[in-house]
C-alpha cells in the first residue's frame, strides 16, 4: 500500500541522500518524494510517497527520526491531510494537428473542466499547468489521450501533503513552532505518543 | 596547547581538532599518518596528554577504538588519512554500528577547493560510510572543527551509541580560526521522539509478569549499555525469574548467578533454548531478536507473551511481535516498572517455582553431554583451554578484572559456552557483523582502557592471522596482552558447517598457520605451544603474571564441532546435539 510521510529536516548538503538512502537500505520503493523550503529557517519539508507493506509504516518512521538531520515525521493518510500535485503537460495542438486549429479551443475547454491552465502557447502545441490530486490529473492526461491529442511531455512533482486543521500537523504542534522561537531548541520528546487506539504493528501481523 | 595563556587562543584547525578530543576527556587516539592528516599529526606533540597508538592497518584502528569503548563504556577515537586510509576503516565502523559502540572516527580530506575532481587519494568517505555509521559530517573550515566534533562525540554516546566519522579538509586543519571549547557545546541531545513508556504500557506489563508462570529475562547487550545489570538481576531475584542472555548480554549477570542461564540462541545450551521455548512470558531487555538468537521465526517461543524494553523504536516488532513495547532507556523503565511489581506481586522463593526446577533439570540432562565432563581422552579440546583459562583466573581471583577479547568461529561459541564471566564489559566480541581480525586490536584497545586488568585474547588461526600484523603494535605500545591461539588447522566454524550441510566438503577451510609461537618471538613476544590438557593452567598463569605480552599456540582437536547446534531454518528447541559416535562420548570401557 501507499504511505505517505512528511518529513521535516534540515536543509544542508547530503539530507535528501540520508533519506534516500533509508528507503534503499529497507528495499522500498519510493513512488514520490518532493522537497522544498518550510516556515522554518534552515529547514526543508518534505513529502515521501512510498509503496510498503501497510505494517512497514511504523518501522520506516522511527527510522527516519533516527536520522540526526531529521527533526520531525509525520505520517499522513488521505482522510486527515490534503494531498496536491502539480502537473506540466504539453500537448501537440496546431496548424498540422488532425484536428487543425479547431484542437486549441478544445483543449481549451477541457482544461476549464479539470481547471487546468494554458502556461504556454507554442505554434505547435500547448503547455497546461494544473494542480489536484493525483487521480484528477491522470483524469486530464487520459481525456487529452482519449480525445486524440499526443501528449508531448508530463513532468510530474510527485504528491504534497499537508494534515489538516488549524495546527499545521502533529509535528508542528509538538515542536511548539512559534514566531521566533530558537528552532534549533530541541523538541518535546514526545510529540509522536501514539493514541489510545493506535497499536504498533508488527511485520508478521497480516 | 600553544597558547593556552589565552581563553580563547587562536589555533590552527589541526590544534583546534586536538584541543577538541582533549577538552573531550580523550587520551589515546589509534591511527595511521598520511598526507591528508599530516597537520593533525604536526600538531600531536603540543598535546601531551593525547597519547597517540600507531597501528598497522587502519581496520585494526577502528576495532581498537572500539575495544577501547567496549571496555571502558567511553567514545573510543581512531584517526586515519584520506583515500586508502579512510576506506580502511570500513569494516571497523560496521563491526561498531551493528554492535552500537561509541567511537568516533576522524578522517582527513583533499583540501575543499579540490573536492569532487578525483584528487590524488579522494574518496568520498561520507557516501562510503553512511550506513556503517550513526551519522558522519564533512568539515571543510576551521571555525566548524569544534563545534562538529563536539556534536560527534555527543551523537556517538548518546541514545542507541554507534560510530560517527567526521571528514576534516587539508585546509580546514591548516587554517587558523578561535578556540572556544565552551561555546562549541552541542545542543541537548534529541531524545528520539517516538520514546514513550507510558504508564498503562508499564501496567499491562506489570499485569503479565504477576500472571506469567514461566518467565524468562532476554538480557541484551542494552542492560550494559544503559548500566542497568543491578537492577535487572534484582527484578529477577525478587521475581525468581530466571534470565538467558544474548552473546553481547553474556557480561550482563554473573554466569554463577543461580538464575543464569547463560546463552541462548544458535548455539546455546539446550535448557536455555528449551526454557525459551516453553516459557509464557519473555522480558527482552535490550536486545532485538537477532536470528542468531531466535531461529525459526515462525517456532519461536509460540506460548509467550512477550515485553520488550528498548532504546530504539525502529527494532520494536521488527523480527518478533511483542505485546507491550516499553521504548526507552532500560534502567529508566525498569525504575518505573520494578517499584510497582514490588506492591502488587510479593517477591517469590527459588523453592516453590516449578518452573526453576524444570529448568535445572534439563541441566542436569545437557551435563551428559557436556565436553567439559567427559574424561581427559589425552587430546586437547578447545572448550577444556578455555575453561582451563577461567579456572585459572579464578584461582587467582581475577575474574574481575579480566577481559577476554574474542575472534569469530568456534573458538567464539565455545568462548561464551565455558567462559563464566562475573562482570560487566568482561567480554568483548564482535556480534552483529562478526568480524574476524577483531580480537587482537580490540584487545589492544581494551587494554589502553583499562591497563590494570588482565586482558586475554581469544582467536582461531584463521582470525589471528587477519590482524596479526598488529603483534608490533603491542611490542612498541610495550603491553602486556595474553594471546591465545586455538590452532586446529582448519576455519573450524566454515568446516563444521560443511560437516553438518555440505556433506563435508570442506572447500577452502583446511587452513596453513606459521609457527605462532616463532611468529610471536619474530616480535620479541615469548610464547609456548601447548597440545596437553594438564599445560593449560601453567602456561596461562605464566601468560597472566609475566607482565609482558604472551602467546600460547594451543593444538587443538581438528575436527571438534560446536553443540548444541540450531541449523537455518529450524526452531530454536530443534538442536543438533553432540554425535553419539563422537569420540569424546566413548568412555574409556567402551574401546
Ligand atoms: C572477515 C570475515 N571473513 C569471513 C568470515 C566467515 N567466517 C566465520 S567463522 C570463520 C572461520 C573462523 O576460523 P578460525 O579463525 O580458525 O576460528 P575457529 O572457527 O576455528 O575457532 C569464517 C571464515 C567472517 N566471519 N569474517
Amino acid at each position: 500500500m501507499l504511505h505517505t510521510f512528511v518529513a521535516l529536516v534540515q536543509d544542508r548538503p547530503g539530507v535528501l541522500t540520508r533519506v534516500a538512502s533509508l528507503f534503499r537500505r529497507l528495499n522500498i520503493n519510493i513512488v514520490s518524494l518532493t522537497v522544498g523550503e518550510s516556515e522554518r529557517p534552515d529547514t526543508s519539508r518534505m513529502t515521501i510517497v512510498c509503496d510498503a507493506p501497510e505494517n512497514a509504516a511504523h518501522r520506516i518512521r522511527a527510522s527516519l527520526y533516527k536520522l540526526e538531520t531529521t527533526i520531525g515525521v509525520d505520517e499522513v493518510n488521505r482522510a486527515d491531510a490534503v494531498v496536491r500535485e502539480l502537473c506540466l503537460i504539453k500537448v501537440g495542438a496546431g496548424p498540422n494537428h488532425p484536428h487543425g486549429l479547431h484542437s486549441r479551443s478544445q483543449i481549451f475547454e477541457l482544461s476549464q473542466v479539470f481547471r487546468a491552465r494554458v502556461v504556454d502557447l507554442a505554434p505547435e502545441s500547448i503547455m497546461l499547468e494544473m494542480t489536484g490530486s493525483a487521480s484528477k490529473i491522470e483524469g486530464l492526461l487520459q481525456v487529452l489521450r482519449e480525445s486524440g491529442y499526443t501528449i508531448l511531455e508530463v513532468s510530474r512533482t510527485g504528491r504534497m501533503a499537508m494534515r489538516r486543521g488549524h495546527h499545521t500537523s502533529r509535528v508542528l504542534q509538538a515542536l511548539g513552532t512559534r514566531q521566533g522561537q530558537n528552532t534549533s531548541e530541541f523538541p518535546d520528546p514526545d510529540p509522536d505518543a501514539l493514541r489510545e487506539d493506535e497499536t504498533l504493528p508488527g511485520i508478521f501481523e497480516e | 596547547m600553544a597558547d593556552s595563556s589565552n581563553a580563547n587562543p587562536t589555533l590552527t584547525g589541526a590544534e583546534i581538532l586536538l584541543a577538541t578530543l582533549a577538552g573531550e576527556g580523550i587520551t589515546t587516539i589509534f591511527g595511521y599518518p598520511g598526507g591528508a592528516i599530516l597537520p593533525v599529526y604536526d600538531a600531536l606533540r603540543k598535546f601531551p596528554t593525547l597519547h597517540h597508538v600507531l597501528v598497522r592497518h587502519e581496520q585494526s584502528a577502528a576495532h581498537m577504538a572500539d575495544g577501547y569503548a567496549r571496555a571502558s563504556g567511553r567514545v573510543g577515537v581512531c584517526m586515519a588519512t584520506s583515500g586508502p586510509g579512510a576506506t580502511n576503516l570500513v569494516t571497523g565502523l560496521a563491526t561498531a554500528m551493528i554492535d552500537s559502540i561509541p567511537i568516533v572516527a576522524i578522517t582527513g580530506q583533499v583540501s575543499s577547493k579540490v573536492l569532487g575532481t578525483d584528487a590524488f587519494q579522494e574518496i568520498d568517505i561520507t557516501g562510503i560510510t553512511l550506513p556503517v555509521t550513526k551519522h558522519n559530517f564533512l568539515v571543510t573550515r576551521a571555525e566548524e572543527i569544534a563545534a562538529v566534533l563536539r556534536e560527534a562525540f555527543q551523537i556517538a554516546r548518546s541514545g542507541r551509541p554507534g560510530p560517527v566519522l567526521v571528514d576534516v579538509t587539508k585546509d580546514a586543519q591548516q587554517a587558523t580560526a578561535i578556540f572556544d571549547f565552551d561555546a562549541a557545546k552541542p545542543h541537548p541531545y534529541r531524545p528520539h521522539p517516538m520514546l514513550r513508556a507510558e504508564s498503562s504500557s508499564i501496567r499491562e506489563a506489570v499485569a503479565l509478569i504477576q500472571q506469567a508462570r514461566r518467565p524468562v529475562i532476554l538480557a541484551g547487550h542494552g542492560v550494559v549499555e544503559s548500566g542497568a545489570e543491578k537492577e535487572v538481576l534484582a527484578l529477577a531475584e525478587a521475581h525468581q525469574i530466571p534470565i538467558a542472555s544474548t552473546l553481547l548480554g553474556l557480561d550482563a549477570v554473573p554466569a554463577e548467578h543461580p538464575l543464569s542461564l547463560g546463552m541462548m540462541g544458535m548455539h546455546g545450551e539446550s535448557w536455555v533454548n528449551n526454557a525459551i521455548q516453553q516459557a509464557d512470558l519473555l522480558l527482552a531487555f535490550g536486545m532485538r531478536f537477532d536470528d542468531r538468537v531466535t531461529g525459526n521465526l515462525t517456532k519461536y517461543s509460540p506460548n509467550s507473551k512477550k515485553i520488550h524494553v528498548e532504546i530504539d523504536p525502529s527494532e520494536v516488532n521488527k523480527n518478533v511481535s511483542v505485546d507491550v513495547a516499553l521504548i526507552g532507556d532500560l534502567k529508566e523503565v525498569l525504575s518505573l516498572l520494578t517499584p510497582l511489581l514490588a506492591d502488587q506481586h510479593p517477591p517469590r522463593s527459588a523453592a516453590d517455582s516449578e518452573w526453576l526446577r524444570q529448568i535445572h533439570a534439563g541441566k542436569g540432562n545437557a551435563s551428559v553431554r557436556d565436553i567439559i565432563n567427559l574424561p581427559d581422552n589425552g587430546h586437547l579440546y578447545a572448550a577444556h583451554v578455555i575453561s582451563d583459562i577461567w579456572h585459572e583466573a579464578a584461582a587467582a581471583g581475577r575474574l574481575e578484572q579480566t577481559i577476554i577479547v574474542t575472534d569469530v568461529g568456534q573458538h567464539q561459541m565455545w568462548e561464551a559456552q565455558y567462559f563464566k564471566h562475573q562482570a560487566p564489559r568482561s567480554l568483548i566480541t564482535s556480534g552483529g557483523l562478526g568480524t574476524m581480525g577483531f580480537a587482537l586490536p580490540a584487545a589492544i584497545g581494551a587494554k589502553s582502557a583499562c591497563p590494570d586488568k588482565d586482558v586475554w585474547v581469544i582467536a582461531g588461526d584463521g582470525g589471528f592471522q587477519m590482524t596479526a600484523a598488529e603483534l608490533s603494535t603491542i611490542v612498541q605500545e610495550k603491553m602486556p596482552i595474553n594471546i591465545a591461539v586455538i590452532n586446529n588447522g582448519f576455519l573450524g566454524m566454515v568446516r563444521q558447517w560443511q560437516e553438518t550441510i555440505y556433506d563435508k566438503n570442506y572447500a577452502a577451510s583446511p587452513i596453513l598457520s606459521p609457527n605462532f609461537v616463532l611468529l610471536a618471538a619474530a616480535h620479541g613476544i615469548a610464547g609456548a605451544t601447548v597440545n596437553r590438557r594438564a599445560d593449560v593452567i601453567p602456561n596461562a598463569s605464566i601468560a597472566r603474571t609475566s607482565g609482558k605480552p604472551f602467546l600460547i599456540d594451543f593444538q587443538v582437536e581438528k575436527e571438534d564441532g560446536v553443540y548444541p547446534m540450531i541449523t537455518p531454518g529450524s526452531g530454536l528447541h530443534e538442536m543438533l546435539r553432540r554425535p553419539q559416535h563422537d569420540p569424546l562420548l566413548e568412555l574409556p570401557e567402551d574401546q
